[in-house]
């Protein structure tokens, strides 16, 4: 679950659509952000933004792509990169257009790791760099910590050093503030000539419960042998008082025929019957199974949605190489309108920070959530390849050398060769015969 | 059963033109009538109204199928001289048995019988020698060229955590929980407990429980950049002493240093169960969300995908002399033979001393000593595969395609011990070649016998062993078969034939009816061997000073010999039937039976499948109610079921150089029959079932037999 968390959370910050443009951004711009936000499994996400326009210049080396190293950023648990490219308003009439490219980079870091076994981190225990100077092409380049929980007097969050900004939003439903360290402002980075945020906890965070997300899924098959099985979804909705709908869709291979007769969906015990289900069944080796339904979570639930399968036979060349690693079956897909905490503002897409953009808002009382839980592994009967591959290649052996040499028996035609009979003399005496006329001996 | 009647007459109407047509009295047949014979009168068991239908067309060439008793004889040519029909009570042994002269099955198939039961003995003490075992050696590729750098070096770290839970569990009472998860939550797992509760069928008296709770603790180390399909299972049961303590040291401290590389590709499972194995079995039935065995348990919270492998760990000293490796699992299940071979190879990698079945591995296997210790080693693995029984923790995973093995540190007093740095580096590298395969373990053999770690009987192999014993029972059936039709045919052809006047000739009344009435009692007998132990515990303790775990066994025992009583109560529903074939029909399903029984045991089973056959057959070929009945008696009494599994636990602890005194071997025998059916109620063994209604009806058939009046 704790790995499918960042992983579903960082999807979710890379399909994040982009905003459309009101005001006129400043041309030529390059805006460049840094946001470190904790995760709920404990772990640190890191996500890298720049945005600029197509034409302008792209070679940067400083600012905060110094922190880009690839020995740090490859020993992490997870990263994603993305590229966005799209046309933008050329002037403020619109008259010409010219293009945006945004460049995406998420990062989970291992805190763990990281940190030595605590949750404490530092721009330097992350990418083993600190922030020396702002790049020169920049007109913005920011960094965001999300010190949510945090303020003056606070006892358990220590923040170094210290915010001189902070920046308030409401982030998938719930308000986050995040300290803001401006590398154009000269105080951020003269003071100590480099900057490195560090965030440590000064109360042992480990009996406080870990926050969790309100939607969160689960995935795994139940049961043993090679015959039959169970699928098994578990919704959780962690919202203390209010229940809302999600649209679970699951597309599940032909090889594993579904018993949708044994489809069955209990929140807290009870029966929960899904307001909307379409299904299409499979047709072998042809499509897979589409599953859909719509179905209310109840608050402060979890919600098992569970169907029976029984595995089907494959033919023997439809096995992959590694027929014993089994059969993936691909993740359910969730997607709700998860209810918030507080209400969102409209958001003024220019002159909020570039992540905002990464965090889709439907309404002002719910937000868009789309999870993907985790792909499953089920083994199919698998027959013993080593046999039939030796026996195939004996018999193919076999074949062919009966078959060519029966071939050649039989396509041949035979015929009796003239035995060339007599030497010398004879066939000087038909050159002779032939000279006169004659049919030769 | 009217046709199953008609179908014996069939037959031996067939017999009888047969010999006819041969143109000999009974004593000159020769072999290839009793060929002829044998052949249409299976025709004509199998197609009975068909050879009525056609036999008017038939009846010149004098068919066998054609010549039906009223048909093929005339009332007139029936000779005047014609002895009465035997009396049907009477039991005339000699007439069945010896009066027709043996035919070329008969005469062959005793001498075939004894050799092939020597040479199913010989064959099978032969496995350690040599020709028939054979070098292991390393199938799967993603496991053998890669050799790995171990690292761990937590041997303080792990000896700390080691005295903490120890500490923790004394305090306790039970096991730690809160420090368990406290502490597997410091080394960077995500922790999740589960707790599970189970009332035992009755009170298991060698481990003192009866109502049992508990509470498994696991944490998941999730492998960097993967999506959590595959994992590992690293497993220490723990008991109600802190015995194994060491062992949780160790899986804590190597928790920490796997917790620190990035090289894992599958989650690693650490998991310390409670209530030993029970524990084990209530987690990995919730992990597969099954319920097999009526356990009551708290859903899992956490879970990591398909489990490839598991490594059960026992220590119970912070050093060791030697690593003793089991494999044998739930009904006789083997892990693949490749995840022997990688612990085998890490034992020699780190040089350390490894044992199986708590025997040192012979280095010559030239000689006549090397093959001589590996046959004990291999007796002994016969016998624990035999019990059906989890030999550790790992057995329990075996149901479920995850192949596991125990490692047991044994500390004796040899000189030279190692550390828990050692084992944990064993450990290490078992690990991260585990984490290199890309499929599940399925290269090397599932099905095998291990003389020594290093040596290996494959299947093909050994299955003749059984096939050899099997064969014995066939050779009797078939011999039983023959005689069935001479018995049937004997006294009529001595006398010429019966006419169609008698109601029912004697010979044509031995049908399958016969045989229900044993049949149906033996079974019903076993039936209450399986049921009435527990079901009636109570009501044994409210009548009987006893305790309910006793009132199972001496349940157990009382129905067990009540059996042997049964041929009296019988032999008054089936003695209106001519008893001279019906003791041949009875033995000729019981043999039949017993051979399916024991060929489709050593299929699952191969060990139990050869001993019980190695047992039973010499008895249930000799059963016989005629000869020296007492010494036949003594015989089957002796191969019988329970008597094996006494026998087998006096050469268990023979083979372990540990002898047990006759009381002794009573007292064990007592409570391997209590834990056998705990096992089979807490663990679903098959052997308590299998024994109780397969095998002791099936001995029974054979009591029957033997004591047939």
């Amino acid at each position: 679950m704790a790995v499918a968390l960042p992983l579903v959370l960082l999807v979710l910050l890379l399909s994040g659509r982009v905003g459309g443009g009101h005001a006129e951004p400043p041309r030529d711009s390059l805006r460049e952000e840094l946001v470190i936000t904790p995760l709920p499994s404990g772990d640190v996400a890191a996500t890298f933004q720049f945005r600029t326009r197509w034409d302008s210049e792209l070679q940067r080396e400083e600012g905060l792509s110094m922190l880009l190293k690839a020995d740090r950023l490859f020993h992490t648990s997870y990263h994603s990169q993305a590229v966005h490219i799209r046309p933008v308003c050329g002037n403020a009439r619109c008259t010409s257009i010219s293009w945006e490219l945004r460049q995406t980079l998420s990062v989970v870091f291992d805190a763990f790791v990281t940190g030595q076994g605590k949750k404490d981190w530092s721009l330097f225990r992350m990418f083993s760099r600190t922030l020396t100077e702002p790049c020169p092409l920049a007109s913005e380049s920011r960094v965001y910590v999300d010190i949510t929980g945090y303020n003056q007097d606070n006892e358990t969050l220590e923040v170094n050093p210290r915010p001189t900004t902070t920046y308030q939003d409401v982030i998938l439903g719930a308000r986050k503030t995040y300290a803001v360290y401006d590398l154009l402002d000269t105080a951020v980075i003269n003071n100590s000539r480099n900057l490195n945020v560090q965030l440590k906890w000064k109360s042992p965070p480990e009996n406080e419960a870990p926050p969790v997300p309100f939607l969160y899924a689960q995935r795994y098959v139940s049961g043993y042998g090679l015959q039959s099985g169970e699928l098994n979804t578990l919704l959780y909705n962690t919202h203390p008082y209010r229940a809302f709908p999600v649209l679970l869709l699951d597309t599940v291979p032909w090889y594993l025929r579904l018993y949708v007769h044994t489809l069955t969906i209990t929140s807290k015990g009870k029966d929960n019957k899904p307001s909307y289900v379409h299904y299409q069944p499979a047709q072998d080796r042809l499509q897979p199974h589409l599953l859909e339904m719509l179905i209310q979570l109840p608050a402060n639930s979890a919600t098992k949605v569970s169907i029976q399968f029984e595995r089907a036979l494959l033919k023997w060349t439809e096995y992959t190489p590694d027929p014993n690693h089994g059969f993936y079956v691909s993740p359910s897909v969730i997607s709700a309108l998860v209810p918030s905490t507080v209400a969102a503002k409209p958001v003024d897409w220019e002159e909020s920070p570039l992540f905002k953009s990464l965090y889709p808002v439907s309404d002002s009382s719910s937000y868009f959530v789309r999870l993907y839980t985790e792909p499953l592994l089920v083994s199919l009967p698998t027959p013993d390849f080593s046999m039939p591959y030796n026996a195939i290649c004996l018999t193919c052996t076999v074949v062919a050398v009966c078959y060519g040499s029966f071939y050649n028996l039989l396509t041949r035609t035979f015929h009796i060769e003239e035995p060339s009979t007599g030497g010398l003399a004879k066939r000087l005496a038909n050159l002779i015969r032939r000279a006169r006329g004659v049919p030769p001996l | 059963m009217r046709g199953g009647a008609r179908a014996f007459g069939t037959g031996n109407a067939c017999g009888r033109a047969a010999s006819r047509r041969a143109g000999a009295g009974p004593g000159v047949r020769r072999a290839g009538a009793a060929q002829s014979r044998s052949r249409p009168s299976a025709m004509g068991l199998l197609s009975d109204p068909c050879a009525r239908r056609h036999r008017p067309g038939h009846e010149p060439r004098g068919s066998a199928l054609a010549s039906d008793a009223p048909g093929a004889q005339t009332p007139g040519r029936r000779p005047s001289d014609t002895p009465p029909p035997p009396p049907v009570q009477r039991w005339r042994p000699r007439a069945a048995v010896s009066e027709p002269p043996k035919s070329a099955v008969s005469s062959v198939a005793s001498p075939c019988s004894v050799l092939s039961y020597v040479a199913g003995i010989a064959w099978f003490l032969a496995l350690a020698f040599p020709p028939l075992t054979q070098r292991t050696y390393m199938s799967e590729n993603a496991m053998g060229s890669t050799m790995v750098e171990e690292q761990f070096a937590g041997g303080e770290r792990a000896r700390g955590f080691a005295r903490d839970f120890a500490a923790h569990h004394r305090k306790a009472g039970a096991l730690p929980v809160a420090w368990l998860e406290r502490t597997m939550r410091s080394v960077g797992l995500e922790v999740y407990t589960q707790s599970f509760s189970r009332k035992l069928p009755f009170p298991d008296e060698t481990r003192e429980r009866y109502m049992v709770s508990g509470t498994n603790v696991y944490g998941i180390l999730r492998a960097p950049r993967a999506a959590s399909t595959e994992s590992l299972v690293l497993t220490v049961p723990c008991g109600p002493d802190s015995t194994n303590s060491q062992a949780v040291g160790l899986l804590l401290a190597l928790a920490a240093h796997f917790r620190g590389q990035i090289y894992w590709a599958k989650d690693i499972i650490f998991l310390v169960t409670e209530q030993d194995l029970l524990g084990t079995e209530a987690w990995l039935e919730a992990y597969h969300d099954t319920n097999v065995t009526g356990m009551q348990s708290s859903p899992l919270q956490g879970r990591a995908g398909a489990i490839q492998a598991a490594v059960a760990l026992e220590l119970s000293s912070d050093v060791v002399t030697s690593l003793d490796v089991a494999v044998e699992g739930l009904n006789g299940q083997l892990p693949n033979l490749d995840l022997l071979n990688l612990f085998q190879t890490f034992c020699q990698k780190g040089g350390l001393l490894c044992t199986l079945q708590g025997k040192l591995q012979p280095q010559d296997w030239t000689s006549v000593d090397g093959p001589l210790q590996g046959l004990q080693t291999l007796l002994l693995m016969a016998l624990q595969q035999a019990s059906g029984r989890p030999h550790g923790a790992h057995g329990l995973f075996l149901r479920y395609r995850v192949e596991a093995l125990t490692i047991r540190g044994i500390n004796s007093f040899r000189q030279y011990k190692y550390d828990l740095v050692a084992v944990g580096k064993a450990l290490e590298g078992m690990f991260r070649k585990l984490n290199h395969l890309l499929e599940r373990l399925h290269q090397s053999f599932f099905l095998y016998l291990l003389p020594a770690l290093s040596r290996f009987v494959s299947i093909g192999l050994y299955m003749p062993a059984a096939g050899f014993l099997l064969l014995v029972l066939g050779l009797k059936a078939l011999e039983l078969w023959m005689q069935l039709h001479e018995a049937g045919a004997g006294p009529q052809e001595a006398g010429g034939a019966s006419g169609p006047s008698p109601p029912l000739p004697p010979a044509q009344s031995v049908g399958l009816a016969s045989l229900v009435a044993p049949l149906l009692i033996s079974q019903a007998t076993g039936l209450a061997l399986y049921i009435l132990p527990v079901l009636g515990q109570h009501v044994a303790t409210q009548h009987f000073p006893v305790a309910e775990a006793e009132a199972v066994v001496l349940t157990l025992l009382a129905i067990y010999a009540a059996g042997l009583a049964l041929p009296h109560s019988t032999h008054r529903v089936v003695s209106a039937q001519a008893p001279d074939r019906g003791w041949m029909a009875l033995k000729l399903v019981a043999l039949i039976y017993l051979a399916l029984q024991l060929a489709c045991i050593a299929l699952t089973n191969f060990s139990l499948g050869f001993l019980l056959a190695a047992t039973m057959v010499p008895a249930a070929a000799l059963a016989h109610p005629c000869g020296p009945r007492p010494l036949y008696a003594a015989l089957l009494v002796l191969t019988s079921p329970a008597a094996t599994l006494l026998g087998c636990l006096f050469l268990w602890r023979e083979l372990q150089e540990a002898p047990l005194s006759l009381a002794e071997g009573w007292q064990l025998f007592l409570a391997a029959l209590a834990q056998g059916v705990l096992d089979h109620y807490t663990y679903g063994a098959l052997l308590f079932p299998l024994l109780a209604l397969g095998l002791y009806p099936c001995w029974l058939l054979f009591w029957n037999v033997l004591f047939w009046k």
